[in-house]
Protein backbone atom coordinates (compact mmCIF):
# COMPACT_ATOMS: atom_id res chain seq x y z
CA UNK A 1 0.00 0.00 0.00
CA UNK A 2 1.52 3.51 -0.79
CA UNK A 3 1.65 6.74 1.25
CA UNK A 4 -1.41 8.90 -0.75
CA UNK A 5 -1.35 12.01 2.10
CA UNK A 6 1.09 12.80 5.06
CA UNK A 7 0.79 15.53 6.91
CA UNK A 8 3.77 16.30 9.31
CA UNK A 9 3.95 18.62 12.39
CA UNK A 10 0.62 20.49 11.21
CA UNK A 11 0.36 23.78 12.99
CA UNK A 12 -2.52 26.53 12.53
CA UNK A 13 -3.46 29.52 14.80
CA UNK A 14 -6.00 32.05 14.27
CA UNK A 15 -4.92 35.10 16.01
CA UNK A 16 -3.22 34.27 19.31
CA UNK A 17 -5.51 30.79 19.01
CA UNK A 18 -3.55 27.43 18.28
CA UNK A 19 -6.40 25.05 16.90
CA UNK A 20 -4.09 22.84 15.93
CA UNK A 21 -0.65 22.36 17.84
CA UNK A 22 1.50 19.76 15.45
CA UNK A 23 -0.54 17.25 13.65
CA UNK A 24 0.90 14.27 12.02
CA UNK A 25 -1.24 11.76 10.04
CA UNK A 26 -0.90 9.42 7.34
CA UNK A 27 -3.33 7.57 5.00
CA UNK A 28 -2.59 4.81 2.66
CA UNK A 29 -4.56 4.79 -0.67
CA UNK A 30 -7.63 3.01 -0.19
CA UNK A 31 -7.51 3.14 3.96
CA UNK A 32 -9.86 4.60 5.68
CA UNK A 33 -9.27 6.84 8.32
CA UNK A 34 -12.03 8.40 10.86
CA UNK A 35 -11.10 11.11 12.94
CA UNK A 36 -12.99 11.62 16.34
CA UNK A 37 -12.92 14.10 19.33
CA UNK A 38 -14.89 16.47 21.28
CA UNK A 39 -16.00 19.71 19.26
CA UNK A 40 -13.52 22.33 19.38
CA UNK A 41 -10.89 20.18 19.26
CA UNK A 42 -10.06 21.13 15.41
CA UNK A 43 -11.15 18.03 13.64
CA UNK A 44 -12.75 20.46 11.09
CA UNK A 45 -10.38 23.04 10.43
CA UNK A 46 -7.80 19.72 9.84
CA UNK A 47 -9.74 18.37 7.16
CA UNK A 48 -10.02 22.24 5.89
CA UNK A 49 -5.81 22.52 6.00
CA UNK A 50 -5.52 18.98 3.93
CA UNK A 51 -7.75 20.71 1.05
CA UNK A 52 -5.95 23.73 1.07
CA UNK A 53 -9.17 25.61 2.02
CA UNK A 54 -7.16 27.14 5.34
CA UNK A 55 -3.15 27.94 5.13
CA UNK A 56 -1.40 26.09 7.76
CA UNK A 57 0.86 27.75 9.96
CA UNK A 58 3.50 26.07 9.82
CA UNK A 59 4.22 22.22 9.08
CA UNK A 60 4.20 19.86 5.31
CA UNK A 61 1.83 18.18 3.54
CA UNK A 62 2.48 15.76 1.10
CA UNK A 63 -0.09 14.61 -1.51
CA UNK A 64 0.57 12.39 -3.75
CA UNK A 65 4.52 12.51 -3.01
CA UNK A 66 4.49 16.40 -3.47
CA UNK A 67 4.76 18.93 -0.91
CA UNK A 68 1.36 21.01 -1.28
CA UNK A 69 1.44 23.45 1.51
CA UNK A 70 1.67 27.18 0.74
CA UNK A 71 0.66 26.60 -3.08
CA UNK A 72 -0.78 29.61 -4.52
CA UNK A 73 -4.70 29.88 -5.54
CA UNK A 74 -4.37 28.46 -8.98
CA UNK A 75 -1.89 25.61 -8.01
CA UNK A 76 -3.99 24.80 -5.15
CA UNK A 77 -7.27 24.94 -7.16
CA UNK A 78 -5.54 22.04 -9.05
CA UNK A 79 -5.03 20.24 -6.33
CA UNK A 80 -8.73 20.32 -4.73
CA UNK A 81 -9.61 18.50 -7.99
CA UNK A 82 -7.82 15.35 -7.20
CA UNK A 83 -9.67 15.70 -3.63
CA UNK A 84 -13.79 15.42 -3.16
CA UNK A 85 -14.93 17.17 0.07
CA UNK A 86 -18.49 16.60 1.43
CA UNK A 87 -19.74 19.38 4.33
CA UNK A 88 -22.17 18.90 7.04
CA UNK A 89 -24.41 21.39 5.53
CA UNK A 90 -24.46 19.60 2.22
CA UNK A 91 -24.08 22.92 0.51
CA UNK A 92 -25.50 22.10 -2.77
CA UNK A 93 -25.58 24.86 -5.71
CA UNK A 94 -29.35 25.82 -4.96
CA UNK A 95 -29.84 26.84 -8.13
CA UNK A 96 -29.03 23.45 -9.86
CA UNK A 97 -31.27 20.06 -10.30
CA UNK A 98 -29.15 16.80 -8.46
CA UNK A 99 -27.89 16.25 -12.35
CA UNK A 100 -26.81 19.54 -12.73
CA UNK A 101 -25.09 19.79 -9.10
CA UNK A 102 -23.05 16.76 -10.06
CA UNK A 103 -22.18 17.98 -14.04
CA UNK A 104 -21.40 21.29 -12.81
CA UNK A 105 -17.61 21.03 -12.06
CA UNK A 106 -17.17 18.44 -14.71
CA UNK A 107 -18.22 21.02 -17.11
CA UNK A 108 -16.70 23.91 -15.83
CA UNK A 109 -13.72 23.53 -14.26
CA UNK A 110 -12.38 20.54 -16.86
CA UNK A 111 -14.11 21.45 -20.00
CA UNK A 112 -15.97 18.54 -20.11
CA UNK A 113 -18.92 18.23 -22.65
CA UNK A 114 -22.19 18.78 -21.13
CA UNK A 115 -23.90 15.96 -22.59
CA UNK A 116 -20.99 13.59 -21.15
CA UNK A 117 -20.92 14.81 -18.04
CA UNK A 118 -24.84 14.87 -17.07
CA UNK A 119 -24.49 11.51 -18.34
CA UNK A 120 -21.58 10.89 -15.88
CA UNK A 121 -23.84 12.42 -13.23
CA UNK A 122 -26.61 10.08 -13.71
CA UNK A 123 -23.98 6.94 -13.62
CA UNK A 124 -23.09 8.56 -10.43
CA UNK A 125 -26.60 8.68 -8.87
CA UNK A 126 -26.87 5.66 -9.33
CA UNK A 127 -24.17 4.66 -7.46
CA UNK A 128 -25.60 6.98 -4.33
CA UNK A 129 -28.73 4.80 -4.92
CA UNK A 130 -30.56 8.10 -5.97
CA UNK A 131 -31.22 7.27 -9.49
CA UNK A 132 -34.62 8.52 -9.66
CA UNK A 133 -33.73 12.19 -8.58
CA UNK A 134 -31.66 13.72 -11.29
CA UNK A 135 -34.22 16.57 -12.16
CA UNK A 136 -34.91 17.05 -8.84
CA UNK A 137 -33.45 20.74 -6.84
CA UNK A 138 -31.62 20.57 -3.69
CA UNK A 139 -34.66 21.84 -1.63
CA UNK A 140 -36.71 19.57 -2.76
CA UNK A 141 -34.25 16.58 -1.22
CA UNK A 142 -34.28 14.75 2.07
CA UNK A 143 -31.19 15.57 3.90
CA UNK A 144 -30.09 12.61 3.14
CA UNK A 145 -31.15 12.42 -0.27
CA UNK A 146 -29.08 15.77 -0.37
CA UNK A 147 -25.90 14.54 1.07
CA UNK A 148 -25.49 11.58 -1.24
CA UNK A 149 -26.03 14.42 -4.26
CA UNK A 150 -23.14 15.80 -2.20
CA UNK A 151 -20.76 12.88 -2.24
CA UNK A 152 -21.87 12.22 -6.22
CA UNK A 153 -20.65 15.90 -6.57
CA UNK A 154 -17.53 15.11 -5.00
CA UNK A 155 -17.35 12.00 -6.52
CA UNK A 156 -17.45 13.13 -10.06
CA UNK A 157 -14.09 15.06 -10.62
CA UNK A 158 -12.71 11.44 -9.81
CA UNK A 159 -10.83 12.09 -6.43
CA UNK A 160 -7.64 10.26 -5.31
CA UNK A 161 -8.92 10.77 -1.87
CA UNK A 162 -12.58 11.77 -0.41
CA UNK A 163 -12.79 14.04 2.92
CA UNK A 164 -16.20 13.94 4.57
CA UNK A 165 -16.67 16.90 7.56
CA UNK A 166 -19.37 15.34 10.16
CA UNK A 167 -21.30 14.14 6.92
CA UNK A 168 -24.46 12.91 9.02
CA UNK A 169 -24.63 15.25 11.85
CA UNK A 170 -26.81 17.64 10.06
CA UNK A 171 -29.19 14.51 9.75
CA UNK A 172 -31.91 13.07 11.33
CA UNK A 173 -31.53 9.67 12.65
CA UNK A 174 -33.30 7.97 10.25
CA UNK A 175 -31.53 8.70 7.17
CA UNK A 176 -28.33 8.40 8.92
CA UNK A 177 -27.82 5.18 7.70
CA UNK A 178 -28.18 6.15 3.80
CA UNK A 179 -25.31 8.09 3.99
CA UNK A 180 -22.88 6.03 6.01
CA UNK A 181 -23.80 2.90 3.84
CA UNK A 182 -22.69 5.17 0.63
CA UNK A 183 -19.53 6.13 2.18
CA UNK A 184 -18.82 2.27 3.60
CA UNK A 185 -19.37 0.83 -0.10
CA UNK A 186 -17.47 3.71 -1.37
CA UNK A 187 -14.60 3.18 1.13
CA UNK A 188 -14.98 -0.85 0.33
CA UNK A 189 -14.76 -0.19 -3.34
CA UNK A 190 -11.30 1.57 -2.49
CA UNK A 191 -11.90 4.90 -2.14
CA UNK A 192 -9.28 6.16 0.11
CA UNK A 193 -11.39 8.41 2.56
CA UNK A 194 -10.64 10.70 6.01
CA UNK A 195 -13.94 10.98 7.86
CA UNK A 196 -14.57 13.17 10.96
CA UNK A 197 -17.72 11.66 12.68
CA UNK A 198 -19.31 11.25 15.76
CA UNK A 199 -20.81 7.86 14.50
CA UNK A 200 -19.02 5.62 16.11
CA UNK A 201 -20.46 2.38 14.36
CA UNK A 202 -19.16 3.96 11.32
CA UNK A 203 -15.94 4.18 12.79
CA UNK A 204 -16.11 0.12 13.50
CA UNK A 205 -17.37 -0.75 10.48
CA UNK A 206 -15.26 1.27 7.99
CA UNK A 207 -12.21 2.54 9.57
CA UNK A 208 -8.80 0.86 9.34
CA UNK A 209 -7.39 3.45 12.04
CA UNK A 210 -8.83 5.57 14.14
CA UNK A 211 -7.42 8.94 15.41
CA UNK A 212 -8.69 11.34 18.43
CA UNK A 213 -8.00 14.75 18.23
CA UNK A 214 -8.37 16.74 21.83
CA UNK A 215 -7.26 20.38 21.82
CA UNK A 216 -5.53 20.26 18.62
CA UNK A 217 -3.46 17.34 18.89
CA UNK A 218 -3.32 13.51 18.69
CA UNK A 219 -4.48 12.52 22.03
CA UNK A 220 -4.69 8.79 20.81
CA UNK A 221 -4.61 6.78 17.01
CA UNK A 222 -4.74 3.55 16.52
CA UNK A 223 -6.34 0.59 14.67
CA UNK A 224 -10.24 0.54 14.69
CA UNK A 225 -10.21 -2.82 16.79
CA UNK A 226 -7.43 -1.39 19.57
CA UNK A 227 -9.34 1.66 19.07
CA UNK A 228 -12.81 0.24 20.73
CA UNK A 229 -10.93 -2.71 23.29
CA UNK A 230 -10.30 -1.75 26.53
CA UNK A 231 -7.09 -0.60 26.40
CA UNK A 232 -7.58 3.27 25.54
CA UNK A 233 -6.43 5.97 27.51
CA UNK A 234 -9.00 7.08 30.28
CA UNK A 235 -9.61 10.18 27.60
CA UNK A 236 -10.68 8.76 25.19
CA UNK A 237 -12.73 5.93 27.37
CA UNK A 238 -14.66 8.82 29.04
CA UNK A 239 -15.45 10.66 25.41
CA UNK A 240 -16.88 7.04 24.13
CA UNK A 241 -18.71 6.83 26.65
CA UNK A 242 -19.96 9.74 26.23
CA UNK A 243 -20.91 9.27 23.10
CA UNK A 244 -22.53 6.10 23.78
CA UNK A 245 -24.19 7.10 26.97
CA UNK B 1 -66.62 74.36 -21.30
CA UNK B 2 -67.06 71.41 -19.49
CA UNK B 3 -64.86 70.84 -16.80
CA UNK B 4 -63.97 67.12 -17.84
CA UNK B 5 -64.46 66.25 -21.95
CA UNK B 6 -64.17 62.36 -22.49
CA UNK B 7 -64.11 62.83 -25.72
CA UNK B 8 -60.58 65.49 -25.68
CA UNK B 9 -59.35 62.29 -23.27
CA UNK B 10 -59.23 60.20 -25.65
CA UNK B 11 -58.23 62.29 -28.38
CA UNK B 12 -55.40 62.42 -25.83
CA UNK B 13 -54.88 59.23 -25.23
CA UNK B 14 -54.53 58.22 -28.69
CA UNK B 15 -52.45 60.71 -30.50
CA UNK B 16 -48.84 60.63 -31.58
CA UNK B 17 -47.57 63.05 -29.40
CA UNK B 18 -48.55 61.46 -26.55
CA UNK B 19 -47.86 57.84 -28.00
CA UNK B 20 -43.87 59.62 -28.66
CA UNK B 21 -43.98 61.18 -25.08
CA UNK B 22 -44.72 57.46 -23.51
CA UNK B 23 -42.20 55.98 -25.74
CA UNK B 24 -39.79 58.62 -24.28
CA UNK B 25 -40.37 57.42 -21.14
CA UNK B 26 -39.94 53.82 -21.54
CA UNK B 27 -36.46 54.54 -23.33
CA UNK B 28 -34.81 56.90 -20.80
CA UNK B 29 -36.28 55.03 -17.77
CA UNK B 30 -35.50 50.96 -19.82
CA UNK B 31 -31.91 52.69 -20.76
CA UNK B 32 -30.95 54.59 -16.83
CA UNK B 33 -31.94 51.40 -15.59
CA UNK B 34 -29.89 48.33 -17.74
CA UNK B 35 -27.29 50.94 -17.77
CA UNK B 36 -27.50 51.46 -13.65
CA UNK B 37 -27.72 47.25 -13.62
CA UNK B 38 -24.30 46.88 -15.62
CA UNK B 39 -22.55 49.41 -13.33
CA UNK B 40 -24.41 47.89 -9.93
CA UNK B 41 -23.28 44.29 -11.12
CA UNK B 42 -19.70 45.34 -11.70
CA UNK B 43 -19.14 47.59 -8.60
CA UNK B 44 -20.77 44.80 -6.34
CA UNK B 45 -18.02 42.09 -8.11
CA UNK B 46 -15.66 44.54 -7.79
CA UNK B 47 -16.84 45.11 -3.77
CA UNK B 48 -15.72 41.50 -3.21
CA UNK B 49 -11.66 42.38 -4.51
CA UNK B 50 -8.91 42.94 -1.90
CA UNK B 51 -7.94 45.92 -2.97
CA UNK B 52 -8.58 49.04 -0.39
CA UNK B 53 -8.05 51.50 -3.21
CA UNK B 54 -10.68 50.03 -5.66
CA UNK B 55 -13.15 49.47 -2.84
CA UNK B 56 -12.33 53.02 -1.74
CA UNK B 57 -13.30 54.42 -5.35
CA UNK B 58 -16.33 52.69 -5.00
CA UNK B 59 -17.56 53.54 -1.85
CA UNK B 60 -16.73 57.13 -2.94
CA UNK B 61 -18.94 56.60 -5.98
CA UNK B 62 -22.05 55.37 -3.68
CA UNK B 63 -21.41 58.39 -1.49
CA UNK B 64 -21.36 61.06 -4.06
CA UNK B 65 -24.39 59.89 -5.98
CA UNK B 66 -26.47 58.48 -3.01
CA UNK B 67 -25.94 61.51 -1.15
CA UNK B 68 -27.14 63.97 -3.31
CA UNK B 69 -30.54 64.63 -4.97
CA UNK B 70 -31.08 63.35 -8.75
CA UNK B 71 -32.57 66.01 -9.68
CA UNK B 72 -29.40 68.18 -9.01
CA UNK B 73 -27.11 65.57 -10.57
CA UNK B 74 -29.64 65.68 -13.65
CA UNK B 75 -29.24 69.65 -14.11
CA UNK B 76 -25.58 69.45 -13.07
CA UNK B 77 -25.44 67.44 -16.49
CA UNK B 78 -27.48 69.56 -18.39
CA UNK B 79 -25.69 72.53 -17.07
CA UNK B 80 -22.39 72.19 -16.00
CA UNK B 81 -20.81 69.89 -18.36
CA UNK B 82 -20.96 71.81 -21.57
CA UNK B 83 -18.73 74.20 -19.55
CA UNK B 84 -15.91 71.79 -19.74
CA UNK B 85 -16.65 71.47 -23.72
CA UNK B 86 -19.04 68.50 -23.32
CA UNK B 87 -21.66 69.38 -24.89
CA UNK B 88 -24.63 66.14 -25.10
CA UNK B 89 -28.37 66.17 -26.52
CA UNK B 90 -30.99 66.74 -23.63
CA UNK B 91 -32.07 62.75 -23.42
CA UNK B 92 -28.37 61.62 -23.22
CA UNK B 93 -27.76 63.68 -19.91
CA UNK B 94 -31.04 62.60 -19.00
CA UNK B 95 -29.64 58.60 -19.05
CA UNK B 96 -26.18 59.86 -17.91
CA UNK B 97 -27.37 61.17 -14.56
CA UNK B 98 -30.33 58.48 -13.97
CA UNK B 99 -27.95 55.45 -15.02
CA UNK B 100 -25.16 56.80 -13.12
CA UNK B 101 -27.61 57.30 -9.82
CA UNK B 102 -29.51 54.38 -10.47
CA UNK B 103 -26.15 52.45 -10.50
CA UNK B 104 -25.16 53.62 -7.41
CA UNK B 105 -28.42 52.14 -6.06
CA UNK B 106 -28.32 48.64 -7.95
CA UNK B 107 -24.77 48.10 -6.92
CA UNK B 108 -26.08 47.74 -3.00
CA UNK B 109 -29.20 45.77 -3.99
CA UNK B 110 -26.33 43.30 -6.13
CA UNK B 111 -24.04 43.33 -3.32
CA UNK B 112 -27.08 42.04 -0.86
CA UNK B 113 -27.91 39.70 -3.27
CA UNK B 114 -23.80 38.48 -3.71
CA UNK B 115 -23.98 38.63 0.04
CA UNK B 116 -27.16 36.22 0.44
CA UNK B 117 -25.27 33.16 -0.98
CA UNK B 118 -24.10 31.95 1.85
CA UNK B 119 -20.32 31.35 2.20
CA UNK B 120 -20.92 27.50 1.96
CA UNK B 121 -21.36 27.61 -1.61
CA UNK B 122 -18.06 29.60 -2.07
CA UNK B 123 -16.15 26.93 -0.20
CA UNK B 124 -17.82 23.88 -2.02
CA UNK B 125 -17.00 25.38 -4.89
CA UNK B 126 -13.56 25.75 -4.27
CA UNK B 127 -13.18 22.36 -2.63
CA UNK B 128 -14.03 21.13 -6.33
CA UNK B 129 -11.38 22.89 -7.78
CA UNK B 130 -13.50 26.29 -8.95
CA UNK B 131 -10.77 29.18 -9.88
CA UNK B 132 -12.43 32.21 -7.87
CA UNK B 133 -13.76 34.00 -11.06
CA UNK B 134 -15.78 30.83 -11.98
CA UNK B 135 -17.03 30.72 -8.67
CA UNK B 136 -18.49 34.10 -8.76
CA UNK B 137 -20.01 33.43 -12.40
CA UNK B 138 -21.45 29.90 -12.19
CA UNK B 139 -22.37 29.66 -8.75
CA UNK B 140 -22.60 33.21 -6.92
CA UNK B 141 -23.78 35.22 -9.60
CA UNK B 142 -26.66 32.90 -10.93
CA UNK B 143 -27.90 32.62 -7.42
CA UNK B 144 -27.60 36.55 -6.54
CA UNK B 145 -29.62 37.26 -9.59
CA UNK B 146 -32.99 35.29 -9.08
CA UNK B 147 -32.44 37.07 -5.49
CA UNK B 148 -32.15 40.47 -6.10
CA UNK B 149 -35.47 39.99 -8.87
CA UNK B 150 -37.97 41.64 -7.03
CA UNK B 151 -35.91 44.43 -5.88
CA UNK B 152 -34.78 45.47 -9.46
CA UNK B 153 -38.41 45.34 -10.13
CA UNK B 154 -39.21 48.09 -7.27
CA UNK B 155 -36.20 49.92 -8.87
CA UNK B 156 -37.94 49.98 -12.32
CA UNK B 157 -40.69 50.81 -11.14
CA UNK B 158 -39.46 53.95 -9.43
CA UNK B 159 -37.27 54.57 -12.68
CA UNK B 160 -40.53 55.24 -15.00
CA UNK B 161 -41.48 57.63 -12.48
CA UNK B 162 -38.41 59.19 -12.04
CA UNK B 163 -37.86 59.68 -15.70
CA UNK B 164 -40.95 62.59 -14.98
CA UNK B 165 -37.92 64.70 -13.82
CA UNK B 166 -35.89 65.23 -16.82
CA UNK B 167 -38.55 67.15 -18.28
CA UNK B 168 -36.46 70.04 -16.35
CA UNK B 169 -33.95 69.62 -19.09
CA UNK B 170 -36.66 69.82 -21.72
CA UNK B 171 -36.91 66.14 -22.69
CA UNK B 172 -40.48 65.21 -24.60
CA UNK B 173 -41.68 62.44 -22.41
CA UNK B 174 -44.88 62.34 -20.83
CA UNK B 175 -45.18 64.73 -18.14
CA UNK B 176 -43.91 67.40 -19.85
CA UNK B 177 -46.00 67.03 -22.95
CA UNK B 178 -48.94 66.91 -21.04
CA UNK B 179 -47.79 69.84 -19.59
CA UNK B 180 -47.09 71.69 -22.71
CA UNK B 181 -50.39 70.57 -23.75
CA UNK B 182 -52.75 71.73 -21.34
CA UNK B 183 -50.65 74.83 -21.68
CA UNK B 184 -52.48 75.91 -24.74
CA UNK B 185 -55.90 74.89 -23.56
CA UNK B 186 -55.84 74.70 -19.91
CA UNK B 187 -57.46 71.04 -19.95
CA UNK B 188 -55.11 70.16 -17.44
CA UNK B 189 -57.24 67.72 -15.59
CA UNK B 190 -57.69 65.94 -19.12
CA UNK B 191 -53.52 65.45 -20.48
CA UNK B 192 -52.72 64.63 -16.93
CA UNK B 193 -55.36 62.16 -16.37
CA UNK B 194 -53.94 60.32 -20.04
CA UNK B 195 -50.28 60.83 -18.84
CA UNK B 196 -51.15 59.05 -15.30
CA UNK B 197 -53.13 56.16 -17.58
CA UNK B 198 -50.04 56.14 -19.21
CA UNK B 199 -47.76 55.91 -16.30
CA UNK B 200 -50.39 53.12 -15.16
CA UNK B 201 -50.22 50.84 -18.05
CA UNK B 202 -46.73 51.11 -18.18
CA UNK B 203 -46.06 49.49 -14.42
CA UNK B 204 -48.76 47.33 -14.70
CA UNK B 205 -47.22 45.88 -18.01
CA UNK B 206 -44.08 45.61 -15.99
CA UNK B 207 -45.93 44.08 -12.80
CA UNK B 208 -47.20 41.25 -14.79
CA UNK B 209 -43.28 41.15 -16.62
CA UNK B 210 -41.47 40.75 -13.41
CA UNK B 211 -44.32 37.80 -12.18
CA UNK B 212 -43.12 35.93 -15.27
CA UNK B 213 -39.60 36.59 -14.64
CA UNK B 214 -39.80 35.39 -11.51
CA UNK B 215 -42.03 32.03 -12.04
CA UNK B 216 -39.63 31.35 -15.11
CA UNK B 217 -36.36 31.67 -12.21
CA UNK B 218 -38.69 29.69 -9.59
CA UNK B 219 -37.45 26.11 -10.65
CA UNK B 220 -40.62 24.36 -9.17
CA UNK B 221 -42.72 23.26 -11.91
CA UNK B 222 -46.61 22.70 -11.16
CA UNK B 223 -47.27 26.40 -10.84
CA UNK B 224 -49.46 27.70 -13.54
CA UNK B 225 -49.52 30.76 -14.93
CA UNK B 226 -52.99 31.53 -13.34
CA UNK B 227 -51.69 30.75 -10.31
CA UNK B 228 -48.94 33.32 -10.57
CA UNK B 229 -51.72 36.07 -12.35
CA UNK B 230 -54.20 35.22 -9.05
CA UNK B 231 -51.00 35.89 -6.84
CA UNK B 232 -50.22 39.09 -8.75
CA UNK B 233 -53.92 40.59 -8.12
CA UNK B 234 -54.32 39.08 -5.10
CA UNK B 235 -55.60 41.97 -2.17
CA UNK B 236 -52.42 41.19 -0.15
CA UNK B 237 -50.42 41.93 -3.23
CA UNK B 238 -52.11 44.85 -4.24
CA UNK B 239 -51.63 46.20 -0.62
CA UNK B 240 -55.53 46.06 0.12
CA UNK B 241 -54.89 44.40 3.23
CA UNK B 242 -52.16 44.14 5.79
Amino acid sequence: MSLLLEGIAIWKGYGGDDVLKGVDLKVNEGECLVIVGPSGSGKSTLLKCLNLLEPISSGSILFEGREIAGLRRHEAALVRRRIGMVFQSFELFQHLSAEDNIALARIKVLGDEPARAREMARHLLRKVHLPDKAEMYPDELSGGQQQRVAIARALAMQPALMLYDEPTSALDPETVGEVLDVMQELADDGMTSIVVTHEMSFARRAANRVIFLDGGRIAHSGSSESFFSDAVPDRVARFLGRIRA
Amino acid sequence: MSIFSPHIMLGYLLSANFLHAALMTVWISLASLLAGMVIGLVLAAGQEVPSRFVRGLITAYLWLFRGTPVLLQLVFAFNVLPVFGIVLPAYACAVLALGLNEGAYMTEIMRSGIRAVGPGQRTAARALGFEERQIMLSVVLPQALRIVIPPIGNQFNGMLKLSALVSVIGVQELLLTADQTASMNFRYLETLTVAGLYYLLMTTVLMVIQVFIERACSRRRGRSAKAAALKLFSPANLGLVR
